[in-house]
């Protein structure tokens, strides 16, 4: 049967490793090459303790800001190019805007060392204008600015999908019948794309969750998140396998809670009229 | 009638915003293209025109030995899910079954759960199991989230395809091999290139999955890289990132060119 080779494969090398991490999991404070001990929720309980629970708000609080960011940002482009732009050229439009993800997140981001540091192209530019300088590497906002310019692609790409089925000919009637364009906006275009907008924001929630290359190499000591904090257990200098297997299964958790939530909310078709 | 939107005269905020986007995506690897000419090392400023950082670059044995890792590694693992990935896309359009669903599911997992789920899973699995990091299990593991990304691309084509054109085939004389060879796989082959190249892409690009996966004698590009920039800014590394740059626009180019023709070519039939 065609199925079963890649079944197998992700059987293999997908599920059954998920399911040994959940094994992993409850073994307290297990570390490489030890034998299993006593099953126990130690390792789920070390999440709670304060240190870690900062980690992991810090972790939310970069995926919620760099998912609004992206949205603020994406959708007046994901508009324009799909609602205001020539009909023709909203192909090569959307293509070159995602074309930058085709590129390595690594280099990008490396990119964005170049232009943060103390003496980097942002700050030679502030002091040639005569303007103070800024200190954005190795802080938050660094973070944010490289999660919001890794994912704003995903959010244009998605918007756009969601913008180029909208109805022109509703926005039309909206408008000939005395609506302003706020209300145009709000009461049309809005509810209309609301899918799309639920995915897109889904989309670039999750992988700002999970991502590591950007909070570590753009975030300093200042930044530590869940994807730092899993990889320091397993290839840093902590390896404490069953505390980042509980790590990694929170992660995987709350990752299929979001999903869960856009397919019972997000999928609900918007109300014709 | 009253179009809000087209009656303006003066450039519109969304068309100004667009274009400030426009910048923004493509200052970064501007920047980098800039400084990879840059004659001096530190000095944010302009030191001249230079090749010194390509020749450096291209004298470099470890760079050359982690592309070299970087493309057995990506070319392996998608020649392998070119076929799992597109058997896989077939069998799903063409066979119902108990549990379709769950597999369906599972397939769509190494798109959804973070990389670094999944790279330290495959770690302890392969560490459970004492079987040795090599260049073979970082191919094992990037054919995971490759036969998945190619399984998509093969699927959305397959949805656009008329559900008939087997059967018509089989009706007028073709044996089953036959139909799948000279008939469904000639209208796939697009999706399953711009999958390959896709998939290929992401195997090249992928730090984590391979620092977890790969022994002490495995080096990707990804992990070379990661290992250099993250103490500080390389100009070499300047270079190395316009000439992958160029190639992985090159191949996006030829990914994107692939779709729309058969996309235009679906629409003139």
């Amino acid at each position: 049967m065609l199925l079963v080779p890649a079944g197998a494969w992700l059987l293999l090398l997908l599920v059954a490793p998920s399911l040994m991490i959940l094994e992993f999991s409850l073994h307290p404070g297990l570390r490489p090459g030890q034998a299993f001990g006593a099953y126990g929720l130690g390792n789920y309980l070390q999440i709670f303790q304060p240190i870690y629970l900062q980690v992991i708000g810090r972790s939310l609080y970069f995926a919620i800001s760099s998912t609004l960011t992206c949205l603020l940002l994406g959708f007046p482009v994901a508009y324009w190019i799909a609602v205001m732009a020539p009909k023709r050229w909203q192909n090569l439009l959307l293509v070159g805007f995602v074309l930058p993800l085709w590129t390595s997140s690594l280099l990008r981001s490396y990119a964005w060392i170049t232009i943060l540091r103390p003496t980097g192209v942002l700050n030679t530019l502030l002091s040639t204008i005569g303007l103070p300088t800024l200190d954005l590497l190795n802080q938050q906002s660094a973070v944010l600015i490289g999660l919001s310019y890794n994912f704003l692609p995903y959010m244009v790409l998605i918007l756009y999908a969601s913008l180029e089925k909208l109805d022109k000919r509703l926005l039309e009637a909206a408008a000939d019948l005395g609506a302003n364009p706020q209300q145009v906006f709000w009461k049309v275009t809005v509810p209309q794309t609301l899918p799309g907008i639920a995915a897109g924001c889904l989309l670039v929630f999750i992988t700002s969750l999970g991502d590591f290359v950007v909070p570590e190499l753009l975030g300093g000591a200042s930044s530590m998140t869940a994807a730092r904090l899993i990889y320091n257990q397993f290839l840093g200098a902590t390896r404490n396998w069953g505390f980042g297997s509980s790590l990694s299964m929170l992660l995987i958790l709350a990752v299929s809670v979001s999903i869960a939530l856009l397919i019972k909310y997000g999928d609900q078709e918007p109300e014709r009229y | 009638m009253n179009k809000p939107q087209l009656s303006q005269k003066r450039p519109s905020w969304q068309l100004m915003l667009t274009l400030l986007m426009f910048g923004f995506m493509y200052l970064p690897i501007l920047v980098l293209a800039f400084y990879s000419f840059n004659e001096s090392r530190y000095s944010a400023g302009w030191g001249g025109f230079s090749l010194r950082w390509y020749k450096s670059l291209f004298n470099d044995s470890r760079i050359l030995a982690a592309l070299q890792d970087s493309l057995t590694v990506a070319i392996g693992a998608v020649a392998v899910s070119a076929v799992l990935g597109t058997l896989m896309a077939v069998g799903l359009a063409r066979y119902e079954f108990f549990g379709k669903g769950l597999y369906r599911g599972v397939s769509y997992l190494p798109l959804i759960i973070p990389d670094i789920a999944i790279a330290v899973a495959t770690l302890v699995f392969l560490a459970s199991f004492a079987i040795p990091l090599s260049l073979w299990t970082v191919i094992a593991a990037h054919i995971v989230f490759c036969l998945a990304y190619i399984a998509l691309v093969v699927s959305t084509r397959l949805a656009g395809l008329n559900p008939h054109l087997e059967e018509a085939a089989l009706d007028l004389g073709a044996n089953p091999r036959q139909a799948f060879v000279q008939v469904l796989m000639p209208e796939l082959m697009p999706a399953v290139i711009s999958g390959c190249l896709l998939a290929f892409v992401l195997s090249m690009d992928d730090f984590l999955i391979s620092s977890f996966t790969a022994g002490g004698g495995t080096n990707t590009l990804p992990m070379e890289i990661f290992s250099r920039v993250r103490t500080g800014v390389k100009p070499d590394i300047n270079a190395l990132s316009v000439v992958l740059i160029l190639a992985s626009g090159t191949i996006a180019f030829i990914a994107e060119y692939i779709r729309f023709r058969s996309s235009q070519r679906r629409l003139n039939q």
